[in-house]
């Protein structure tokens, strides 16, 4: 049972990181229709600007009260190269073709990658990332469960951030823009809606949240390299769709669900039966965690909360 | 027509730079065997990645090398011959090697070779040495498959000019076994990222570790491009190991080593060479001191003829430090110049005494500074040394130097 607990735990940790990604995929795609592949590079982005920071900024010192300015750099870096990315990249190609706007964010994407790579000193291999006191160290224990202090952390900044989200979206003027512009864009325009404006502030968000997910990876797993974007952004944009794309609730929820079975599967494929534990494990939890994705979205495929995309045909 | 015109003229190029490589191999040739009318000139080889990321171990490589032959010659070792010594980069990959291997083969003057660094190089650069009969010392290469083939069961020596200096992995496994039973420790989970390396390494501990009469308590498996070990670590804690025995290489031993104690496994995470690196202590964090690594041959500064290598190494004045295989390249460079005193002597040319030389490398038997230097049927060192190293105060620090038994 501890064992069980102890999977859970660990599953809601990453279920939190892949949901703190995944809402800025699905805050975009209700509002432009647009799969920012580039999203998950905000997010290493976001680490970069943390570490930086505190190698630059903060003299490598690891008392708490770096940690908000650590937070205020990473969300700085992501926020900056997201506002850029939609003003060059993507606001000229607003009404280009479905397609080209993809490519474009593959091009984004691989970009970035290769901009810190061969720019950020020393990132062409793992770095360390500071362990700050408080928030690293020591493990607590409850019961025969193990709760690290970085999950916490992970957890407590996602829910923090889905609150002020929701009410960001549901009760300022702005996130009723939002809504309006996910609904019809060209109404919300006639009714003096700044539309260019309301998708600026939803790459943003996204891009915030992103921002706070690149420290708490780095506070978690204690080192970041510039290819953590690619991976991390694969599993978060796959949590939004299954939560079901364009909805909020849906990629936290998303998220979470994701997270879970990837740490339960990694625990129990290893005792299954007919020889297929060979399949078992950490290095088939992949495969499995898509299996299951596909099942899930073979049956409803709006995903787990329904999508929330108006069909404009 | 313009397509006719074009195969003309492609042609026409195509002899004109046969032609001139025609040009090129007989001036090469006429160069060193007029050389030596006196003196006669023979020349050392250095394959290893002398650019890259590798380039510092590669360098270490080149410059210890440069140190013997500059010793040998000092000294007159072989009578009326003059020793070269002719570096070529393989930047540690298998294809530039394959190349650079071909370009040291064709130089007649070549009669040793010393490289390469990886592996995976190696196994391209093997044939091409063989077939020129140039002797080629790794001071490197842990592989057992380059020695002995691919069916471990059933070792068969690959090829007869390919030696090694230093120690190979299907050692290093049951030496880290021996090592942890020894004190005390008879219950430890494995982990491996499923690489011939990794795998490899644990196959080889699991099986001294068991005959020793320890349990492994859990057998997981990561994938390396991952950096998040947590699910792994949940799943070998209930399980009670008194260590972590870890096959794979530092980007990834080093923050799993994190993620172990930060989630509450204080116990110490052992691994091979592979994880023997300053930056696997920069990844791992404060909480990494008392991990082990383990790691071929002794510390170079611990035995007097390695602190004199190391000494005469710094008076020659070299850009780079020796690294870790300066020893193991010092030493193969004198394996190679012990045999060619005796190849060398009633030789013509030096390309006539390849084959004498790979003779006499099988026989050679002197003290080098990393131990006994002798090779067995296989070509490899016939000294077993192994070292465990223990982070310290942040840095790994040698802890134990044995004899595998």
């Amino acid at each position: 049972m501890d064992l069980f607990m102890q999977q859970l735990v660990n599953g809601v940790t990453l279920g939190s990181l892949y949901a703190l990604i995944a809402v800025g995929y699905t805050v975009v795609y209700g509002i432009v229709q647009l799969i920012n592949f580039a999203h998950g590079e905000v997010f290493m982005i976001g680490a970069f600007g943390a570490l930086g920071t505190w190698s630059y900024l903060l003299g490598e010192s690891t008392s708490i009260w770096v940690l908000p300015i650590m937070i205020i750099g990473a969300v700085a870096a992501s926020t900056g190269t997201a506002v850029i990315m939609e003003r060059f990249a993507y606001r000229p190609l607003r009404h280009a073709p479905r397609l080209a706007p993809l490519i474009t964010a593959i091009g984004v994407s691989v970009f970035l990658q290769e901009a810190v790579r061969l720019f950020y000193p020393g990132a062409k291999s793992k770095l360390p990332f500071p362990q700050i006191d408080v928030v690293t160290g020591p493990a607590f224990k409850l019961g025969g469960v193990v709760i690290q202090r970085a999950a916490l952390f992970t957890v407590i900044a996602l829910v923090i951030c889905a609150l002020l989200l929701w009410l960001f979206v549901n009760r300022t003027k702005l996130g009723r823009g939002m809504l309006a512009v996910s609904q019809d864009p060209d109404t919300a325009r006639l009714m003096g809606i700044n539309v260019d404006r309301i998708i600026v502030v939803a790459f943003a968000l996204g891009a915030i949240l992103a921002g706070v997910a690149g420290v708490a990876q780095g506070l978690q797993n204690s080192n970041i390299d510039f290819r953590i974007g690619f991976l991390a952004g694969l599993k978060a944009f796959t949590a939004a769709v299954l939560g079901g794309i364009g909805n909020i609730e849906g990629a936290v929820v998303g998220g979470l669900v994701l997270g879970v079975v990837e740490a339960l599967v990694t625990q129990y494929t290893q005792y299954l039966p007919f020889g297929l534990s060979a399949f078992g494990g950490s290095s088939w939890k992949d495969v499995w965690t898509f299996a299951l994705l596909i099942l899930v979205l073979v049956f409803r495929p709006q995903g787990l909360m329904g999508a929330r995309v108006v069909d404009r045909a | 027509m313009p397509q006719r015109s074009l195969i003309r003229a492609g042609g026409v190029l195509l002899a004109a730079s046969l032609a001139l490589t025609a040009c090129g191999s007989r001036d090469s040739g006429g160069g060193s065997n007029s050389g030596g009318t006196t003196t006669k000139t023979a020349k050392i080889g250095v394959i290893a990645p002398l650019s890259g990321d590798l380039s510092a171990l590669g360098k270490g490589i080149q410059h210890s090398v440069e140190l013997a032959v500059k010793q040998a010659n000092d000294s007159n070792a072989i009578p009326g011959w003059k020793l070269e010594v002719y570096a070529v980069d393989d930047e540690g990959k298998a294809e530039v090697g394959k190349n650079a291997a071909t370009k040291l083969a064709a130089d007649d003057a070549v009669v040793g070779v010393v490289g390469n660094l990886n592996s995976s190089v190696s196994q391209q650069t093997q044939p091409v040495f063989a077939a020129a009969k140039i002797t080629q010392i790794s001071p490197a290469n842990t592989n057992p498959t380059l020695t002995k083939g691919a069916d471990a069961a059933n070792p068969k020596r690959t090829y007869a000019t390919y030696f090694r200096t230093c120690t190979t992995d299907a050692i290093q496994g049951p030496f880290a076994a021996q090592y942890l039973l020894a004190n005390g420790m008879t219950k430890v989970a494995t982990i491996h990222d499923k690489k011939a390396y990794g795998q490899g390494l644990v196959d080889a501990f699991t099986a001294e570790f068991k005959k020793g009469g320890g349990t492994v308590t859990s057998a997981q498996t990561i994938n390396p491009d991952e950096s998040n070990y947590q699910a792994v670590v949940s799943a070998i804690s209930p399980t009670g190991p008194q260590a972590v025995y870890y096959g794979g290489e530092y980007p990834q031993a080093g923050p799993l080593s994190q993620q172990m104690k930060a989630a509450g496994l204080n116990v110490p995470l052992m691994g091979g060479d592979g994880i023997y690196d300053p930056k696997y202590v920069d990844l791992a964090g404060k909480t990494s001191e008392g991990d082990l690594s383990t790691s071929v041959g002794a510390p170079t500064d611990s035995t007097d003829a390695g602190k004199k290598f190391l000494a005469d190494y710094d008076a020659a004045k070299y850009a780079e430090p020796a690294a870790a295989y300066g020893g193991y390249s010092y030493d193969a460079a004198n394996a190679i110049i012990n045999a060619l005193k005796v190849s060398l002597k009633d030789a013509a040319n030096a390309k006539a005494a390849r084959d004498a030389t790979t003779t006499e490398v099988g026989k050679v038997s002197f003290d080098g500074v990393t131990g006994k230097v002798s090779f067995d049927e296989y070509g490899d060192a016939t000294s077993k040394v192994l070292t465990v190293y223990k982070v310290t105060g942040g840095k790994w620090v040698a802890a134990k130097t044995d004899t595998f038994k």
